[in-house]
Protein backbone atom coordinates (compact mmCIF):
# COMPACT_ATOMS: atom_id res chain seq x y z
CA UNK A 1 0.00 0.00 0.00
CA UNK A 2 2.65 2.61 0.93
CA UNK A 3 4.68 1.25 -2.65
CA UNK A 4 1.43 2.28 -4.22
CA UNK A 5 0.79 5.58 -2.37
CA UNK A 6 4.60 6.55 -3.57
CA UNK A 7 4.39 5.48 -6.66
CA UNK A 8 1.20 7.94 -6.76
CA UNK A 9 3.19 10.98 -5.66
CA UNK A 10 5.85 10.30 -8.25
CA UNK A 11 3.05 10.21 -10.79
CA UNK A 12 1.81 13.70 -9.13
CA UNK A 13 5.14 14.64 -9.40
CA UNK A 14 5.82 14.02 -12.91
CA UNK A 15 2.66 15.87 -14.18
CA UNK A 16 3.57 18.65 -11.85
CA UNK A 17 6.85 19.31 -12.82
CA UNK A 18 6.17 19.36 -16.36
CA UNK A 19 8.00 16.45 -17.27
CA UNK A 20 9.16 16.95 -20.91
CA UNK A 21 9.39 13.29 -21.73
CA UNK A 22 5.38 12.94 -20.19
CA UNK A 23 3.90 16.03 -22.16
CA UNK A 24 5.60 15.08 -25.21
CA UNK A 25 4.13 11.23 -25.37
CA UNK A 26 0.62 13.36 -24.32
CA UNK A 27 1.32 15.95 -27.02
CA UNK A 28 1.64 12.75 -29.58
CA UNK A 29 -0.91 10.80 -28.35
CA UNK A 30 -3.66 14.09 -28.71
CA UNK A 31 -2.04 14.90 -31.78
CA UNK A 32 -2.53 11.17 -33.56
CA UNK A 33 -5.73 10.93 -32.16
CA UNK A 34 -7.11 14.04 -33.13
CA UNK A 35 -6.13 13.91 -36.48
CA UNK A 36 -7.93 10.41 -37.07
CA UNK A 37 -11.19 11.54 -35.52
CA UNK A 38 -10.68 14.56 -37.69
CA UNK A 39 -9.88 12.84 -41.24
CA UNK A 40 -12.53 9.79 -39.73
CA UNK A 41 -15.53 12.73 -39.29
CA UNK A 42 -14.68 14.22 -43.20
CA UNK A 43 -15.28 10.64 -44.15
CA UNK A 44 -17.44 9.49 -42.18
CA UNK A 45 -20.42 11.84 -41.51
CA UNK A 46 -21.32 12.38 -45.00
CA UNK A 47 -21.11 8.62 -45.99
CA UNK A 48 -23.08 7.64 -42.57
CA UNK A 49 -24.83 10.51 -43.62
CA UNK A 50 -25.77 9.59 -47.36
CA UNK A 51 -26.68 6.24 -45.98
CA UNK A 52 -29.24 7.32 -43.74
CA UNK A 53 -31.11 9.61 -46.88
CA UNK A 54 -30.72 7.07 -49.69
CA UNK A 55 -32.41 3.66 -50.75
CA UNK A 56 -31.03 1.43 -52.83
CA UNK A 57 -30.66 -2.73 -52.98
CA UNK A 58 -28.80 -3.73 -50.18
CA UNK A 59 -28.91 -0.91 -48.08
CA UNK A 60 -30.04 -2.49 -45.11
CA UNK A 61 -26.81 -5.58 -45.56
CA UNK A 62 -24.65 -2.12 -45.62
CA UNK A 63 -25.72 -0.73 -42.33
CA UNK A 64 -25.44 -4.44 -41.09
CA UNK A 65 -21.97 -4.20 -42.03
CA UNK A 66 -21.21 -0.49 -41.04
CA UNK A 67 -22.51 -1.55 -36.81
CA UNK A 68 -20.95 -4.37 -37.04
CA UNK A 69 -17.87 -2.66 -38.02
CA UNK A 70 -17.59 -0.72 -34.80
CA UNK A 71 -16.83 -3.54 -33.08
CA UNK A 72 -13.62 -4.14 -35.22
CA UNK A 73 -10.93 -5.61 -33.31
CA UNK A 74 -7.55 -3.37 -32.59
CA UNK A 75 -5.25 -5.87 -32.88
CA UNK A 76 -7.21 -7.50 -35.81
CA UNK A 77 -6.96 -3.70 -37.84
CA UNK A 78 -3.31 -3.55 -36.62
CA UNK A 79 -2.49 -6.52 -38.65
CA UNK A 80 -3.93 -5.34 -41.80
CA UNK A 81 -2.65 -2.40 -41.87
CA UNK A 82 0.33 -3.61 -40.65
CA UNK A 83 0.44 -5.99 -43.95
CA UNK A 84 -0.49 -3.19 -46.33
CA UNK A 85 1.95 -0.60 -44.94
CA UNK A 86 4.92 -3.29 -44.81
CA UNK A 87 7.91 -3.07 -47.18
CA UNK A 88 6.37 -6.12 -49.31
CA UNK A 89 2.45 -4.62 -49.09
CA UNK A 90 0.76 -2.38 -51.83
CA UNK A 91 1.50 0.65 -49.38
CA UNK A 92 4.93 0.03 -48.33
CA UNK A 93 6.64 1.94 -50.54
CA UNK A 94 5.48 4.67 -48.66
CA UNK A 95 7.84 3.94 -45.82
CA UNK A 96 4.90 4.51 -43.11
CA UNK A 97 5.73 1.58 -40.63
CA UNK A 98 6.59 2.37 -37.19
CA UNK A 99 5.62 6.40 -37.95
CA UNK A 100 2.86 8.54 -36.29
CA UNK A 101 1.15 8.33 -39.87
CA UNK A 102 0.65 4.97 -39.83
CA UNK A 103 -0.85 5.17 -36.30
CA UNK A 104 -3.42 7.99 -37.68
CA UNK A 105 -4.14 5.42 -40.52
CA UNK A 106 -4.90 2.10 -38.29
CA UNK A 107 -6.82 4.84 -36.00
CA UNK A 108 -9.00 6.06 -39.15
CA UNK A 109 -10.16 2.52 -39.66
CA UNK A 110 -10.99 1.99 -36.54
CA UNK A 111 -12.89 5.39 -36.07
CA UNK A 112 -14.42 5.69 -39.40
CA UNK A 113 -17.32 2.48 -38.71
CA UNK A 114 -17.90 4.82 -35.17
CA UNK A 115 -18.25 7.80 -36.44
CA UNK A 116 -20.38 6.89 -39.42
CA UNK A 117 -22.99 4.41 -38.04
CA UNK A 118 -23.69 6.90 -34.83
CA UNK A 119 -24.04 9.33 -37.41
CA UNK A 120 -26.40 7.43 -39.90
CA UNK A 121 -28.32 6.79 -36.53
CA UNK A 122 -29.28 10.24 -35.65
CA UNK A 123 -29.51 11.56 -39.31
CA UNK A 124 -32.24 9.12 -40.42
CA UNK A 125 -34.00 9.97 -37.49
CA UNK A 126 -33.85 13.77 -38.31
CA UNK A 127 -34.26 12.65 -42.09
CA UNK A 128 -37.54 10.75 -41.87
CA UNK A 129 -38.52 14.21 -39.60
CA UNK A 130 -37.22 16.51 -42.15
CA UNK A 131 -38.68 14.07 -45.00
CA UNK A 132 -41.40 15.98 -46.50
CA UNK A 133 -40.74 19.49 -45.35
CA UNK A 134 -36.93 19.32 -47.38
CA UNK A 135 -38.96 17.56 -50.46
CA UNK A 136 -41.90 20.43 -50.71
CA UNK A 137 -38.62 23.28 -50.25
CA UNK A 138 -37.73 21.75 -53.18
CA UNK A 139 -34.04 19.97 -51.76
CA UNK A 140 -33.44 16.39 -53.29
CA UNK A 141 -31.96 13.84 -51.23
CA UNK A 142 -28.84 14.17 -52.06
CA UNK A 143 -28.74 17.68 -51.40
CA UNK A 144 -30.54 17.04 -48.32
CA UNK A 145 -27.04 15.42 -46.70
CA UNK A 146 -25.73 18.52 -45.82
CA UNK A 147 -28.32 20.19 -44.52
CA UNK A 148 -29.08 16.92 -42.01
CA UNK A 149 -25.62 17.08 -41.05
CA UNK A 150 -25.67 20.73 -39.96
CA UNK A 151 -29.20 20.61 -38.15
CA UNK A 152 -27.68 17.17 -36.34
CA UNK A 153 -24.93 18.64 -35.29
CA UNK A 154 -25.67 19.03 -31.76
CA UNK A 155 -25.93 15.31 -31.66
CA UNK A 156 -23.38 14.48 -34.05
CA UNK A 157 -20.67 15.94 -31.16
CA UNK A 158 -21.82 12.52 -29.09
CA UNK A 159 -20.50 10.46 -32.78
CA UNK A 160 -17.23 12.42 -32.52
CA UNK A 161 -16.65 11.99 -28.73
CA UNK A 162 -17.20 8.08 -29.24
CA UNK A 163 -14.88 8.33 -32.07
CA UNK A 164 -12.04 10.24 -30.00
CA UNK A 165 -12.41 8.04 -26.68
CA UNK A 166 -11.75 5.21 -29.24
CA UNK A 167 -9.09 6.62 -30.59
CA UNK A 168 -7.28 7.71 -27.50
CA UNK A 169 -7.65 4.54 -25.76
CA UNK A 170 -6.70 2.63 -28.14
CA UNK A 171 -3.01 0.12 -27.63
CA UNK A 172 -3.54 -2.68 -29.96
CA UNK A 173 -3.33 -1.34 -33.61
CA UNK A 174 -1.21 1.51 -32.52
CA UNK A 175 1.17 -0.79 -30.59
CA UNK A 176 1.51 -3.10 -33.89
CA UNK A 177 1.85 -0.22 -36.65
CA UNK A 178 3.68 2.70 -34.62
CA UNK A 179 6.41 -0.29 -32.80
CA UNK A 180 5.82 1.85 -29.54
CA UNK A 181 9.85 3.68 -30.33
CA UNK A 182 10.53 6.31 -28.05
CA UNK A 183 10.37 10.23 -28.72
CA UNK A 184 8.84 8.65 -32.17
CA UNK A 185 6.03 6.58 -32.14
CA UNK A 186 4.95 6.10 -28.20
CA UNK A 187 1.74 7.37 -27.10
CA UNK A 188 0.12 7.43 -23.68
CA UNK A 189 -1.44 4.02 -24.05
CA UNK A 190 1.81 1.89 -25.33
CA UNK A 191 3.33 4.16 -22.87
CA UNK A 192 1.50 2.42 -20.18
CA UNK A 193 1.72 -0.90 -20.58
CA UNK A 194 5.37 -1.01 -21.74
CA UNK A 195 6.16 0.93 -18.41
CA UNK A 196 3.75 -1.44 -16.46
CA UNK A 197 5.26 -4.20 -17.57
CA UNK A 198 9.00 -2.61 -16.67
CA UNK A 199 7.23 -1.65 -13.14
CA UNK A 200 7.72 1.60 -13.67
CA UNK A 201 3.88 2.87 -12.07
CA UNK A 202 4.64 6.42 -11.69
CA UNK A 203 5.07 7.30 -15.58
CA UNK A 204 2.18 4.71 -16.31
CA UNK A 205 -0.22 5.93 -13.16
CA UNK A 206 0.54 10.14 -14.16
CA UNK A 207 -0.71 9.18 -17.98
CA UNK A 208 -3.31 6.94 -16.92
CA UNK A 209 -4.42 10.03 -14.80
CA UNK A 210 -4.11 12.50 -18.00
CA UNK A 211 -5.84 10.58 -19.92
CA UNK A 212 -8.40 10.21 -17.75
CA UNK A 213 -8.58 13.87 -17.23
CA UNK A 214 -8.78 14.27 -20.80
CA UNK A 215 -11.91 12.26 -20.85
CA UNK A 216 -13.74 14.21 -18.39
CA UNK A 217 -12.20 17.59 -20.17
CA UNK A 218 -13.85 16.86 -23.69
CA UNK A 219 -17.07 15.47 -22.17
CA UNK A 220 -17.18 18.66 -19.75
CA UNK A 221 -15.96 21.11 -22.51
CA UNK A 222 -18.58 19.78 -25.08
CA UNK A 223 -21.43 19.84 -22.61
CA UNK A 224 -21.01 23.16 -21.69
CA UNK A 225 -20.91 24.20 -25.20
CA UNK A 226 -24.04 22.10 -26.31
CA UNK A 227 -25.98 23.55 -23.34
CA UNK A 228 -24.97 27.22 -24.04
CA UNK A 229 -26.11 26.95 -27.56
CA UNK A 230 -28.82 25.14 -26.14
CA UNK A 231 -29.93 28.29 -23.84
CA UNK A 232 -28.82 31.29 -26.17
CA UNK A 233 -30.23 29.94 -29.27
CA UNK A 234 -28.54 29.19 -32.31
CA UNK A 235 -26.69 31.44 -34.26
CA UNK A 236 -28.24 32.20 -37.47
CA UNK A 237 -27.02 29.88 -40.01
CA UNK B 1 -63.25 36.92 -70.67
CA UNK B 2 -59.37 37.35 -71.07
CA UNK B 3 -59.25 37.13 -67.43
CA UNK B 4 -60.97 33.83 -66.74
CA UNK B 5 -58.85 32.38 -69.52
CA UNK B 6 -55.99 32.93 -67.83
CA UNK B 7 -57.20 31.53 -64.95
CA UNK B 8 -58.41 28.84 -66.30
CA UNK B 9 -54.91 27.06 -67.79
CA UNK B 10 -53.11 28.26 -64.54
CA UNK B 11 -55.47 26.02 -62.54
CA UNK B 12 -54.72 22.78 -60.91
CA UNK B 13 -56.70 19.65 -62.36
CA UNK B 14 -56.98 16.68 -61.14
CA UNK B 15 -57.57 13.70 -63.42
CA UNK B 16 -58.48 10.07 -62.27
CA UNK B 17 -56.16 10.07 -59.56
CA UNK B 18 -56.53 7.03 -57.59
CA UNK B 19 -54.56 6.19 -54.54
CA UNK B 20 -55.10 2.15 -52.75
CA UNK B 21 -53.21 0.58 -49.87
CA UNK B 22 -53.90 -2.92 -49.09
CA UNK B 23 -56.90 -3.20 -50.55
CA UNK B 24 -58.28 -0.17 -49.48
CA UNK B 25 -59.38 2.89 -51.72
CA UNK B 26 -57.37 6.05 -50.20
CA UNK B 27 -58.34 8.36 -52.46
CA UNK B 28 -60.39 8.76 -55.86
CA UNK B 29 -61.09 11.81 -57.91
CA UNK B 30 -62.06 11.31 -60.97
CA UNK B 31 -61.69 14.86 -61.69
CA UNK B 32 -61.18 18.36 -59.59
CA UNK B 33 -60.53 21.60 -61.08
CA UNK B 34 -59.00 24.40 -58.78
CA UNK B 35 -59.90 27.50 -60.72
CA UNK B 36 -60.86 29.98 -58.05
CA UNK B 37 -59.26 33.07 -57.67
CA UNK B 38 -59.87 32.87 -54.06
CA UNK B 39 -58.87 30.64 -51.31
CA UNK B 40 -60.12 26.59 -51.77
CA UNK B 41 -60.68 25.03 -48.40
CA UNK B 42 -60.85 21.16 -48.39
CA UNK B 43 -63.13 19.83 -45.45
CA UNK B 44 -64.22 16.53 -44.45
CA UNK B 45 -63.67 14.02 -41.45
CA UNK B 46 -60.64 12.28 -40.43
CA UNK B 47 -59.56 9.31 -43.51
CA UNK B 48 -61.51 11.17 -45.92
CA UNK B 49 -58.18 11.54 -48.25
CA UNK B 50 -58.19 15.39 -47.46
CA UNK B 51 -54.23 15.21 -46.77
CA UNK B 52 -53.36 12.77 -49.47
CA UNK B 53 -55.35 14.97 -52.13
CA UNK B 54 -52.85 17.91 -51.22
CA UNK B 55 -50.02 15.58 -50.99
CA UNK B 56 -50.09 14.73 -54.30
CA UNK B 57 -51.35 18.66 -55.72
CA UNK B 58 -47.94 19.02 -54.12
CA UNK B 59 -46.17 16.22 -55.81
CA UNK B 60 -45.18 14.34 -52.72
CA UNK B 61 -47.23 11.61 -53.27
CA UNK B 62 -47.56 10.38 -57.14
CA UNK B 63 -50.80 8.21 -57.10
CA UNK B 64 -51.38 5.33 -58.51
CA UNK B 65 -52.97 6.68 -61.47
CA UNK B 66 -54.40 9.54 -63.08
CA UNK B 67 -52.51 13.02 -63.04
CA UNK B 68 -52.55 16.36 -61.63
CA UNK B 69 -52.21 19.21 -64.22
CA UNK B 70 -51.26 22.89 -63.83
CA UNK B 71 -52.53 25.04 -66.84
CA UNK B 72 -53.14 21.77 -68.90
CA UNK B 73 -49.49 20.71 -68.68
CA UNK B 74 -48.63 17.25 -66.18
CA UNK B 75 -46.88 19.14 -62.50
CA UNK B 76 -43.37 19.41 -63.40
CA UNK B 77 -40.36 20.64 -61.16
CA UNK B 78 -41.67 24.53 -62.25
CA UNK B 79 -44.89 24.11 -61.07
CA UNK B 80 -43.04 22.65 -57.59
CA UNK B 81 -40.79 25.42 -57.36
CA UNK B 82 -43.52 27.93 -57.61
CA UNK B 83 -45.58 26.16 -54.74
CA UNK B 84 -44.89 26.10 -51.45
CA UNK B 85 -46.59 23.44 -48.26
CA UNK B 86 -47.54 24.32 -44.72
CA UNK B 87 -47.37 21.32 -42.79
CA UNK B 88 -50.24 20.37 -39.83
CA UNK B 89 -47.50 20.13 -37.13
CA UNK B 90 -44.54 22.89 -38.40
CA UNK B 91 -41.24 20.98 -39.35
CA UNK B 92 -38.75 23.60 -38.47
CA UNK B 93 -35.23 23.15 -39.24
CA UNK B 94 -33.19 23.29 -36.54
CA UNK B 95 -31.82 26.95 -36.68
CA UNK B 96 -32.67 30.38 -35.79
CA UNK B 97 -35.68 31.84 -36.36
CA UNK B 98 -33.78 33.94 -39.05
CA UNK B 99 -32.40 30.67 -40.22
CA UNK B 100 -35.17 29.12 -41.07
CA UNK B 101 -36.46 32.15 -43.26
CA UNK B 102 -32.69 32.18 -44.90
CA UNK B 103 -33.04 28.88 -45.96
CA UNK B 104 -36.20 29.18 -47.99
CA UNK B 105 -34.46 32.32 -49.34
CA UNK B 106 -31.30 30.49 -50.32
CA UNK B 107 -33.46 27.85 -52.08
CA UNK B 108 -34.96 30.99 -54.37
CA UNK B 109 -31.32 32.30 -55.04
CA UNK B 110 -31.26 35.62 -53.16
CA UNK B 111 -28.48 37.50 -52.87
CA UNK B 112 -27.14 37.78 -49.25
CA UNK B 113 -28.22 41.78 -48.94
CA UNK B 114 -31.65 40.95 -50.48
CA UNK B 115 -31.92 38.42 -48.07
CA UNK B 116 -31.37 40.06 -44.89
CA UNK B 117 -33.63 42.54 -46.19
CA UNK B 118 -36.64 40.11 -47.07
CA UNK B 119 -36.52 38.12 -43.82
CA UNK B 120 -36.59 41.78 -41.75
CA UNK B 121 -39.56 42.14 -43.74
CA UNK B 122 -41.27 38.94 -43.16
CA UNK B 123 -40.29 38.45 -39.48
CA UNK B 124 -41.89 41.99 -39.10
CA UNK B 125 -45.43 40.74 -40.70
CA UNK B 126 -45.65 37.60 -38.85
CA UNK B 127 -44.36 39.49 -35.34
CA UNK B 128 -41.23 37.70 -34.59
CA UNK B 129 -38.50 40.81 -35.18
CA UNK B 130 -37.76 40.28 -31.38
CA UNK B 131 -37.13 36.10 -31.21
CA UNK B 132 -35.14 36.57 -34.93
CA UNK B 133 -32.16 34.98 -33.54
CA UNK B 134 -33.63 32.79 -31.11
CA UNK B 135 -33.63 29.30 -31.61
CA UNK B 136 -36.66 28.09 -33.48
CA UNK B 137 -37.47 25.10 -31.17
CA UNK B 138 -38.30 27.17 -28.35
CA UNK B 139 -40.79 29.10 -30.31
CA UNK B 140 -44.76 28.54 -29.06
CA UNK B 141 -47.15 26.63 -31.07
CA UNK B 142 -48.97 29.45 -32.37
CA UNK B 143 -45.19 31.28 -33.72
CA UNK B 144 -44.08 27.97 -34.89
CA UNK B 145 -46.68 27.95 -37.00
CA UNK B 146 -46.40 31.45 -38.40
CA UNK B 147 -42.96 30.89 -38.96
CA UNK B 148 -43.73 27.87 -41.02
CA UNK B 149 -46.39 30.33 -43.30
CA UNK B 150 -43.65 32.87 -43.25
CA UNK B 151 -41.10 30.50 -44.62
CA UNK B 152 -43.64 29.06 -47.31
CA UNK B 153 -44.14 32.74 -48.11
CA UNK B 154 -40.77 33.48 -48.08
CA UNK B 155 -40.39 30.96 -51.80
CA UNK B 156 -42.59 33.71 -53.03
CA UNK B 157 -45.15 30.81 -54.28
CA UNK B 158 -47.79 31.31 -56.76
CA UNK B 159 -49.90 28.56 -54.76
CA UNK B 160 -49.72 27.97 -51.06
CA UNK B 161 -50.75 24.04 -49.76
CA UNK B 162 -51.26 24.29 -45.74
CA UNK B 163 -52.53 20.92 -43.96
CA UNK B 164 -54.43 21.57 -41.23
CA UNK B 165 -52.27 24.69 -40.08
CA UNK B 166 -54.23 25.46 -37.12
CA UNK B 167 -55.99 22.32 -35.97
CA UNK B 168 -53.44 22.74 -32.76
CA UNK B 169 -53.81 26.23 -32.34
CA UNK B 170 -55.60 28.54 -29.66
CA UNK B 171 -58.19 31.11 -30.87
CA UNK B 172 -55.52 34.12 -31.07
CA UNK B 173 -53.28 32.27 -32.82
CA UNK B 174 -55.60 30.78 -35.42
CA UNK B 175 -56.64 34.32 -36.29
CA UNK B 176 -52.76 35.49 -36.74
CA UNK B 177 -52.66 32.61 -38.97
CA UNK B 178 -55.87 33.19 -41.30
CA UNK B 179 -54.69 36.81 -41.28
CA UNK B 180 -51.75 35.91 -43.32
CA UNK B 181 -53.24 33.56 -45.32
CA UNK B 182 -55.62 36.24 -46.19
CA UNK B 183 -52.81 38.57 -47.12
CA UNK B 184 -51.07 36.36 -48.99
CA UNK B 185 -54.29 35.68 -50.82
CA UNK B 186 -55.11 38.82 -51.62
CA UNK B 187 -51.49 39.64 -53.20
CA UNK B 188 -52.47 36.38 -55.79
CA UNK B 189 -51.09 33.66 -53.90
CA UNK B 190 -53.37 30.93 -54.74
CA UNK B 191 -54.16 29.10 -51.16
CA UNK B 192 -55.51 25.20 -50.56
CA UNK B 193 -55.76 24.75 -47.32
CA UNK B 194 -57.40 21.53 -45.31
CA UNK B 195 -59.27 21.76 -42.48
CA UNK B 196 -61.67 20.44 -39.87
CA UNK B 197 -63.02 23.49 -38.83
CA UNK B 198 -66.43 24.56 -40.33
CA UNK B 199 -66.60 27.78 -39.02
CA UNK B 200 -62.89 28.30 -40.53
CA UNK B 201 -64.16 27.23 -43.95
CA UNK B 202 -66.83 30.59 -43.44
CA UNK B 203 -64.08 32.84 -43.14
CA UNK B 204 -61.68 31.61 -45.37
CA UNK B 205 -63.28 30.06 -48.50
CA UNK B 206 -64.17 31.39 -51.54
CA UNK B 207 -64.83 27.23 -53.13
CA UNK B 208 -64.89 24.34 -50.55
CA UNK B 209 -64.44 20.50 -51.52
CA UNK B 210 -66.07 18.36 -49.47
CA UNK B 211 -64.49 14.58 -49.15
CA UNK B 212 -65.43 11.74 -47.87
CA UNK B 213 -64.03 7.83 -47.79
CA UNK B 214 -61.38 9.32 -50.28
CA UNK B 215 -64.05 10.54 -52.95
CA UNK B 216 -64.66 14.17 -53.08
CA UNK B 217 -67.95 14.25 -52.97
CA UNK B 218 -69.06 18.28 -53.53
CA UNK B 219 -67.30 21.12 -55.14
CA UNK B 220 -68.55 24.66 -55.05
CA UNK B 221 -68.59 28.24 -54.20
CA UNK B 222 -67.97 28.06 -50.37
CA UNK B 223 -71.83 30.03 -49.54
CA UNK B 224 -73.48 27.50 -51.80
CA UNK B 225 -71.48 24.22 -49.87
CA UNK B 226 -71.82 25.51 -46.49
CA UNK B 227 -74.73 26.81 -47.08
CA UNK B 228 -77.16 24.47 -49.22
CA UNK B 229 -75.24 20.99 -49.39
CA UNK B 230 -75.90 19.69 -52.49
CA UNK B 231 -75.07 15.70 -51.06
CA UNK B 232 -75.90 13.97 -47.94
CA UNK B 233 -72.55 13.38 -46.53
CA UNK B 234 -72.04 17.25 -46.34
CA UNK B 235 -75.13 17.91 -45.48
CA UNK B 236 -73.95 15.51 -41.96
CA UNK B 237 -70.65 16.44 -41.49
CA UNK B 238 -71.96 20.67 -41.91
CA UNK B 239 -74.67 19.67 -39.01
CA UNK B 240 -72.05 18.10 -37.19
CA UNK B 241 -72.95 14.48 -37.00
CA UNK B 242 -70.64 12.21 -36.48
CA UNK B 243 -69.32 11.12 -40.38
CA UNK B 244 -67.31 7.92 -40.87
Amino acid sequence: MQGFSSEFSAALALIFRGDAELWSIVLLSLEVSILAVLISAVIGMPLGAALAVARFPGRRVLIILMNALMGLPPVVVGLLVYLMLSRSGPLGVFELLYTPTAMIIAQVVLVTPIISALTRQVVEILAEEYAEQLRSLGVSRLASVPVLLWDARLALVTALLAGFGRAIAEVGAVIIVGGNINHVTRVMTTTIALETSKGNLALALALGAILIGIAVAVNAMVSTLTLRAEQEGLRHA
Amino acid sequence: MRDLMIEETAGLKVSGVHITRKGSVLLDVPQLSLNGPGPTLILGPNGAGKSLLLRCLHGLISPDCGRVTQGGVPLNAVHKSQQAMVFQQPVLLRRSVAGNLDFALKRVGLARAERKKKIADLLAEGGLSEKARQSAKYLSGGEAQRLAVLRALALSPKTLFLDEPTSSLDPGATQAIERMILSASSQGVRIVMVTHDIGQARRLASDVVMMQGGYVVEHGAAKQVLDSPASEASRRYLAGRLVT
